[in-house]
């Protein structure tokens, strides 16, 4: 029988960094601006509040436990600030100078991992264990406090209540993003922009500005996605390359749901799921084949991807101006 | 024009091309001061004063024969992905899945050295997996270039995800053949038999990467600067319009250059796994499909400014992970020190192309532009 | 009338664009509530830069604006809504992707409500009479479908003043009717409506006072009701100026290029050619007039095998009187039947050439596949680019200069060159004049006559008439996508083309 009860949980767990990472790309990618440094921007965010907790902890008399309000804001606020100056220098090389876009985010992705594995070890050397890793056992804990009656409630409380607060708030935010996108104005000139630079700069729209925010917000969601993949998911213990590729597999996200953060939502969690499905179907001695289940994310979003661009239906396209910077040219 | 308090205290217009010896003076400039920004952030994580840093960079790459013959090795494997890729930027195709396809050459290489290796000859296994890996690498530019030609679906992010499918199918084979049982490793492939190696030449175990890499390089230079075909891609990424005008297939050729594309890539992987590594790992590319379009670009599609930007980004690599190393940094510092190098070139293309004209020379600029 | 304030005036405006292309030469205009004037005049002559003075898309270099008698300064399409003028452009500024109200409401401020907006929008379309679904995405539109809700927009931001830019370029004649009748209620309530045409039916019918511009100057204005087709055109076009172009007698022609019932739609549905009949002689130059946008760029591009058609016949006539179908090739084929088919489009750098490539490549564009090798032979190209350079006198720093950086003239040589060096049979060529100055012109002139004398059936499609009546030795003219004349160039009189031009040698009968 398929264990759901420890399955969901777990696929939750590995879905949430996805979530935020997408929804922050979904915002950049909005105002048409493909941002493919959004791996590099989820190490900067991880590191940051790594980096934020560690002086955070190592400041603290020995004996005394954290503050647990201190020990929360600390890094949030390291993370918010180290993704926000990612974002701001994609900016700045895209939008200011009209940089190539491609290039700028592969630069940028290199440059992230870089400063994230960097300074990870140098906090590893700095804490002179002998474990190639940080952790930040005390820190951890605060972020990954389940909500009251989680554990009185069964699987129900497993399913719903089990996760740090960090999870909540990536599914406020997704749904916030999508509320603000569909419904508001801001939302309508960002999705203007996105789609046609020239027409919403004739509407009196300020695309630069909307550009720059898009994308300096979305940076910020999506470094607290690597924020919550070191505070939580593994337990405040930073390990270099740790994280992965769960950055491309956020981008895949974004196409996956067709631009849509609050698809993002069940999206993420199946994403998750299929990262661990092979550990929940019996293989026998085949471990190879979960190696297959974990490039199933990936065909499906191709197939997304190509099934909508066939379909030719505009809602489902990548927004129109995608990838390419606006200069209003001489008119 | 009147009533200047609303007027910005500046606009940018879009320059007259220059001359190709002051865009790259620029260029150059971009990096010389990348370079000094770099030298004052090792310097303050380090300590030592900046001569001790270059020596070590420039040891890290020049340092002993053995280092050069590495930082040989590595420019030329940069060099034939960066070369791979060209064609289809030129199309204005942005292929960014040269480090899947050349995975997949690495795959078929993998494969043929271990399912023939006592089936066939040496020789002929070397063939197999020349023409394996070039399949192989083929067939994973061709789809996306198939949809692209179709559909018009977005050729970025379609490639973006076959990295990842291949890396998953070489890690699934890396279990599936994995020896010892268990290990989950392939580790050094016919290790005792050398079937499938490629052959060494003139007694250097990197001369023949190098030298492939410099056949493949100038072939390239021809085939885009003189080759029909090379003139067909250009048109078509300068003007589909055009294209059609004069009676190419725009189809056709998207398609076909992605295959050959995808081919040089499956040729690199050729030659990591065959000439250098005789392995299969999911990380045998090391990223460099990534960096090879900031190769290709940085170089301006032109395959020989290309081995200029292939060897400044290994440089920087090599040097920075031997300062580091000496200081006892991490390893990664080399990534930052690319990173910094890489936003100053790519900001200062902004100059090249653009100019900023105050407010005092603007009703000229004005008349003249709207 | 008279004694009212005008609604906008406009007060010796003066626009230059570059160094010397004079827009506008003191152009004075007033436009008083309640009426529709009709702004006429040929193509170029300035109509739309006057108007995207007053919408604020350019300022004018002198002169000055004034509202309800107030001075006013519009410097953005912002200041305008702000001062009530709303204009429709010829390219619709609409997100696809967005729903009639969104675009609407596009560039607003405060809160975004939807319904409040869809209301409003639904209130304005019930008295005007248009037929707006406010949810409804623009790409599942119409043509005719964007332009009322570019109306609406403008309307919603509260325009008094509304200036539509050839509104029925794109329109069929049931949507013109519908256009009209909701402009005329429009003036009923009190706007003023500024409408810039080149037909001359769409005078007569809509407007109540036409103001016509020739060379960028105002040549006087009328009512409509006191004038007729003759006077507006005369107007219009001016008098004959003599050119002294060449033409001299086609010699032994026969009939080289036969286009029999020719019937393109757009992509749209929109009818672009209709049963469009002629035949092209070798040895003679084949005019065609026409309004712009009246379906001579789908006819050259569908004998040029660019343009999909959806009936008809294009045959290519051989020296011995054989008939080869050129229907349904591309230019590919065609040139494999051995048919030397040269095209001068009227988009020069986006379509005829590659603009960052250098002469000699460009002139590679049609020569490239010759021989086996897999090289390209760059020899034969660069002489041909350097006896281009030297016959035509193109003004180039060099054979690596990219033809973008070269002038307007100098990018024509090229290609005109380019294209009469392949020796052809039949050349198309599209405003091949256009934004050229005096000495140019007249060497492409002489390059036509060349071809002609060499045999080639030309067809030449132009704007000024002047020239057309010059230089063709037939000449087709074309309107709404329909042949509504072959006259003899020696022959034809410029009124009477113009008449033929704007359809009323058959309409303006019936109505009289």
């Amino acid at each position: 029988m398929f264990d759901f009860l420890s399955f969901i949980p777990r696929a939750v767990v590995q879905g949430i960094p996805l979530l935020y990472g997408s929804t922050g790309e979904t915002l950049t990618e909005k105002a048409g601006n493909l941002n493919l440094g959004i791996p590099g921007i989820m190490y900067v965010g991880g590191i940051s509040g790594v980096i934020g907790g560690f002086l955070y902890e190592q400041s603290l008399p020995a004996g005394t436990g954290v503050a647990p309000f201190l020990a929360v804001a600390i890094p949030l606020v390291c993370c918010l600030v180290g993704s926000l100056l990612m974002g701001l220098l994609y900016c700045f090389l895209t939008v200011t100078l009209r940089a190539n876009q491609n290039v700028t985010g592969l630069a940028l992705t290199t440059f992230g991992i870089g400063v994230g594995n960097f300074f990870g070890g140098s906090l590893i050397k700095l804490s002179g264990k002998d474990v190639p890793a940080i952790t930040l056992t005390a820190t951890a804990e605060c972020f990954s406090a389940p909500l009251p009656f989680a554990a009185n409630l069964g699987w129900f409380g497993k399913l719903f209540l089990s996760y740090g607060f960090l999870a909540y708030i990536a599914v406020a935010v997704a749904l916030l993003a999508s509320y603000v996108l569909k419904r508001t104005r801001v939302g309508l000139h960002l999705r203007a922009v996105g789609e046609s630079p020239a027409t919403a700069d004739a509407a009196g729209i300020d695309v630069n500005r909307y550009k720059y925010r898009a994308t300096c917000i979305g940076s910020m969601i999506a470094g607290l996605g690597g924020l919550y993949y070191v505070m939580d998911y593994s337990r405040g213990i930073w390990s270099n390359d740790a994280f992965g590729d769960r950055g491309w597999l956020a981008i895949a996200l974004v196409i996956f749901t067709i631009w849509r953060p609050n698809i993002g939502v069940i999206a993420s969690v199946l994403f998750g799921g299929l990262y661990i499905l092979h550990m929940y179907i019996p293989t026998g001695m085949n471990l190879a084949i979960k190696e297959i289940y974990k490039m199933l994310p990936y065909v499906v979003t191709i197939i997304v991807l190509v099934l909508s661009s066939i379909r030719k239906k505009r809602e489902t396209q990548p927004p129109e101006s995608l990838g390419r910077s606006y200069f209003r040219e001489d008119r | 024009m009147s009533k200047p308090e609303k007027k910005p205290l500046f606009h940018i217009v879009k320059r007259a091309p220059m001359p190709w010896w002051k865009a790259w003076l620029y260029r150059g400039l971009s990096i010389v001061l990348a370079m000094i920004l770099c030298a004052v952030i090792s310097l303050i994580m380090t300590g030592q004063n900046p001569v001790q840093i270059f020596t070590s960079i420039f040891n890290g790459t020049f340092g002993s024969p053995r280092k050069m013959w590495a930082t040989g090795q590595n420019v030329a494997m940069l060099l034939v992905i960066s070369l791979a890729v060209t064609p289809a930027f030129q199309m204005r195709f942005w292929n960014i899945g040269g480090e899947g396809q050349a995975l997949m050459g690495c795959l078929a290489s993998a494969a043929c050295m271990i399912t023939l290796k006592s089936v066939l000859p040496n020789w002929a296994v070397i063939c197999a997996m020349l023409a394996a890996s070039i399949i192989a690498g083929a067939v994973w530019g061709l789809i996306p270039a198939f949809f692209k030609a179709k559909w018009n679906t977005n050729e970025t992010l379609f490639t973006l995800m076959m990295n990842y499918i291949a890396t998953q199918l070489v890690a699934f084979f890396c279990v599936f053949w994995e020896s010892p049982k268990g290990s989950g490793n392939i580790g050094v492939i016919n290790q005792s038999s050398n079937i499938g190696w490629l052959p060494v030449v003139g007694g250097q175990k990197y001369l023949l990467s190098i030298l492939i890499a410099a056949v493949l390089c100038t072939g390239m230079y021809f085939y885009l600067r003189f080759s029909k075909h090379g003139y067909e891609l250009t048109v078509v990424g300068e003007s589909e319009k055009t294209a059609r005008y004069v009676g190419i297939k725009v189809d056709r050729v998207i398609m076909r250059t992605m295959i050959l594309s995808g081919a040089m890539c499956g040729i690199a992987g050729f030659m990591l796994t065959g000439g250098t590594d005789h392995t299969l790992t999911t990380t045998l590319v090391d990223g460099r499909g990534f960096t090879a379009v900031m190769v290709s670009w940085l170089a301006k599609f032109n395959p020989v400014w290309m081995i200029l930007a292939s060897f400044l980004l290994v440089f920087l690599d090599r040097g920075a992970s031997e300062m580091a190393q000496k200081c006892k940094l991490n390893s990664s510092f080399a990534d930052i020190l690319t990173g910094i190098i890489l936003f100053f070139i790519i900001g200062g293309e902004f100059f090249i192309n653009y100019r900023l004209c105050m407010r005092h020379s603007e009703t000229k600029e004005g008349i003249a532009h709207v | 009338m008279e004694t009212k304030t005008p609604a906008v005036s406009m007060r010796g405006i003066t626009k230059v664009f570059g160094r010397n292309v004079v827009a506008n030469d003191h152009v004075n205009l007033d436009i008083y509530k309640g009426e529709i004037l009709a702004l006429l005049g040929e193509n170029g002559s300035g109509k739309t830069t006057l108007m995207n003075m007053l919408a604020g898309i350019y300022f004018p270099d002198e002169g000055q604006i004034l509202i309800d008698g107030k001075p006013v300064v519009i410097r953005s399409p912002r200041d305008a809504f702000d001062h009530h003028i709303g204009m429709i452009h010829q390219h619709f500024k609409l997100v696809d992707l967005l729903t009639a109200a969104e675009n609407i409401v596009l560039g607003l401020d405060g809160k975004l409500d939807l319904k409040a907006a869809s209301a409003k929008i639904r209130e304005i379309c019930s008295k005007f009479g248009f037929d707006v679904d406010p949810a409804q995405k623009i790409y599942d539109m119409s043509v005719s479908q964007k332009q009322t809700v570019e109306i609406v927009k403008a309307l919603y931001r509260g325009a008094d003043i509304l200036i539509l830019d050839e509104p029925t370029a794109v329109l069929t004649p049931q949507e013109t009717d519908k256009l009209f009748a909701v402009l005329r209620s429009m003036k009923e309530s009190g706007k003023a409506i500024i409408i810039i045409t080149h037909k001359m039916q769409e005078v007569l019918s809509l407007s109540d006072r036409v103001a016509v511009l020739r060379s960028g100057q105002f040549v006087g204005d009328l009512v409509t009701k006191d004038t007729d087709a003759q006077e507006m055109t005369d107007m219009m076009v001016g008098h004959s100026v003599t050119l002294n172009i060449e033409r001299p007698e086609p010699v032994n022609p026969k009939p080289r290029l036969e286009v029999r019932d020719l019937t393109v739609r757009t992509e749209d549905g929109i009818l672009k050619l209709d049963h469009v009949s002629f035949t092209a002689n070798s040895g003679e130059i084949l005019g065609i007039a026409g309004i712009s946008g009246c379906g001579q760029k789908e006819l050259l591009e569908a004998i040029a095998g660019l343009q999909h058609t959806q009936e008809g016949e294009v045959n290519y006539i051989e020296d011995d009187g054989r008939k080869e179908s050129l229907i349904g090739k591309d230019p590919l084929k065609i040139a494999e039947m051995g048919v030397v088919l040269s095209f001068v489009p009227e988009d020069r750098l986006g379509m005829g050439l590659v603009g960052n490539m250098d002469l000699t490549d460009n002139m590679m564009l049609r020569s490239f596949r010759k021989g086996r090798s897999i090289f390209t032979d760059r020899k034969t190209p660069r002489n041909v680019a350097q006896n281009v350079i030297h016959d035509l006198e193109v003004n180039t720093p060099g054979l690596n200069t990219p033809v973008r950086r070269l002038s307007g003239g100098n990018v024509q040589k090229v290609l005109v060159g380019r294209e009469i060096n392949a020796s052809p049979t039949v050349l198309l060529t599209a405003y091949a004049v256009r934004g050229l100055d005096i000495n140019s012109s007249y060497t492409i002139y002489d390059l036509i006559n060349r071809q002609k004398k060499d045999g080639v059936a030309v067809i030449y499609v132009g704007e000024d008439l002047d020239v057309l009546l010059e230089i063709a030795d037939r000449i087709l003219v074309i309107c709404d996508g329909k042949v509504s004349g072959i006259l003899d160039g020696r022959t034809a009189d410029k009124r009477e083309v113009g008449m033929l031009m704007t359809h009323i040698g058959g309409k303006a009968n019936e109505q009289a």
